[in-house]
């Protein structure tokens, strides 16, 4: 599903990841760690094709993310569901209208999946919320509407960049929980956290590998995670 | 070019996706910035377009009324007026490409020379040339022939077939029309380069959303379409509120009469007047190609 072969990215003159070799097949759950700009959110990145390596081959759903143009990219990233660090939301768009955006864009009727969207709104807590602006939630709104927002297409992978950091336990196990559905319904996902009371519960529920990255290399860390 | 015709895709751009527009902003002073600059270059359209219909008009009639009628002009003694008349009137009897040949009477040079003269002029004391009006035939006159003819017969005759005055009159009035066209021309590239500058600054306004949009999947057509049809709608509009300012404009304009001249003459007549209601097509055809060449370069920049 995903197969980074030899894959480097370098920004300027230094590089950020190199050598590196990875397969996340179908249905896997996998968490990225490592300290802060060892380049988590920049392997994600290149995982929905926001990013493309300067060296090495990324393949996603068996493509060659260099041999795309932006179309292609756009056609892959409706099968990928992602939540950002920083959410990025249209904020002049009510919060239901912003979730229910990869539906908007890729030509579905909102009419129709308006149960769909409902049912999602509560899920994440936000159906009261709705029709809020997303500069008028709190940071742990916002972060459930992203995650709301990166699920709505049913999507084969979700690729999610620090989606507890602004969430109490609670909400974090309740998104952790969701994850965890997801992966069984045969989703592949891949955290990038620094939340290791999150990665202890989910392995608890889930098969998942922890990936760490130090040294622009990615390893699989140690059994005591 | 089907595509580009395809009705159904023209009904859906029209009707345009709600949702989609929704997640582009309005930006509030590009979209007056277009309005208004469409209307105003729709206004100068529709002066411009009249300026070209009306010399093109002019040309054209003078050039059809003036080739079919020459003039003789005959300066003799008193005595001999009658006889290079009536010797002149045989000449042209006999000369090919004729249709007809008529003397003017007192009372008809009088008229023309009235606008000189008044109308009290005592035309028996001066020297008048007598007139002869010349009718051409449809198979055409050959008016060097003529001249070498009169030359020989008629001594005191001078064939004046217009051409010296004619050519330049329609020539400037052709060149009128051209001008009016090329000025119509440089309207609608003056718009599209406006257009342009208003889509690049909404467009640079709005690189936020197309990085969400892009981010959930939207393609960049999509993206593009939603700018593309606002500014083409708002063209649209401008336009069209440009032009019935143009014309209701044009249908002022003081009517002088007949003898008023061009001046008078501006305007629109009979199916001319359909010719305005190209204008605001053409301005969101503009529109829709300033805006489309500005979204596709804007989005590449935007890697």
């Amino acid at each position: 599903m995903i197969e980074l072969n030899d894959v480097a990215y370098s920004y300027g003159d230094g590089e950020l990841l190199g050598d590196l070799t990875l397969s996340l097949p179908a249905g896997s759950f996998h968490f990225l760690t490592g300290p802060s700009g060892a380049g988590k959110t920049t392997l994600l990145k290149l995982c929905y094709g926001e990013l493309l390596p300067t060296a090495g081959h990324l393949r996603l759903f068996d493509q060659d993310v260099r041999s795309l143009d932006r179309d292609g990219i756009a056609e892959l990233r409706r099968h990928i569901g992602v939540v950002h660090q920083d959410c990025q939301f249209l904020d002049h768009l009510p919060i239901a209208d912003n979730i229910a955006l990869p539906l908007t864009v890729s030509g579905h009727s909102i009419a129709s999946e308006q149960a769909n969207l409902s049912e999602l709104l509560s899920w994440v807590g936000l159906r009261d919320r709705a029709s809020a602006l997303p500069p008028e939630l709190s940071g742990g709104e916002r972060q459930r509407a992203a995650l709301a927002r990166a699920v709505i297409m049913s999507p084969d992978i979700i690729l999610a960049d620090e989606p507890t950091g602004n969430l109490d336990w609670e909400m974090s196990q309740r998104l952790l929980q969701l994850l965890v559905e997801l992966n069984k319904m045969g989703k592949t996902v891949v955290i990038a956290t620094h939340d290791m009371g999150l990665i202890r519960a989910a392995k608890t529920q889930v098969q998942a590998r922890v990936l760490r990255i130090a040294n622009r290399r990615v390893q699989l860390a140690g059994a005591d995670l | 070019m089907r595509d580009l015709f395809d009705i159904n895709r023209i009904t859906g751009f029209i009707i345009g996706d709600a949702q989609a527009e929704r997640a582009v902003p309005p930006t509030g002073f590009t979209a007056r910035l277009t309005v208004f600059a469409a209307a105003v270059m729709a206004f100068l359209a529709v002066f411009a377009l009249a300026l070209s219909v009306s010399a093109g008009r002019l040309s054209e009639r003078w050039a059809n009324e003036l080739a079919q009628s020459a003039t003789v002009r005959i300066s003799a003694p008193a005595g001999q007026m009658q006889a290079q008349t009536e010797a002149a009137l045989a000449v042209l009897e006999t000369t090919p490409g004729i249709a007809s040949a008529r003397v003017l009477s007192d009372g008809e040079q009088r008229k023309l020379l009235e606008p000189w003269f008044g109308p009290d002029m005592p035309l028996d004391a001066l020297p008048i040339p007598q007139l002869i009006e010349i009718v051409e035939a449809d198979v055409g006159l050959d008016a060097e022939a003529l001249r070498l003819r009169l030359l020989g017969e008629v001594p005191g005759a001078v064939l004046d077939d217009h051409s010296r005055w004619r050519k330049p009159l329609a020539a400037a009035a052709g060149r009128l029309s051209f001008l009016g066209w090329f000025s119509i021309v440089l309207i609608f590239a003056v718009m599209g380069a406006m257009i342009t500058l208003a889509a690049n600054a909404a467009l640079a306004a709005n690189a936020k959303v197309i990085t969400v949009m892009r981010l959930v999947g939207a393609k960049d057509s999509y993206i593009a379409s939603a700018f593309v049809r606002r500014f083409t709608l708002r063209s649209l509009t401008g336009a069209a509120v440009g032009m019935v300012l143009g014309v209701i404009a044009v249908v002022l304009m003081p009517a002088g009469g007949g003898e008023a001249g061009f001046l008078s003459d501006l305007g629109f007549q009979g199916a001319s007047w359909l010719w305005p209601l190209v204008i605001p097509l053409l301005a969101g055809g503009v529109a829709f190609g300033a805006t489309q060449a500005a979204a596709r370069r804007t989005l590449k920049e935007l890697r």
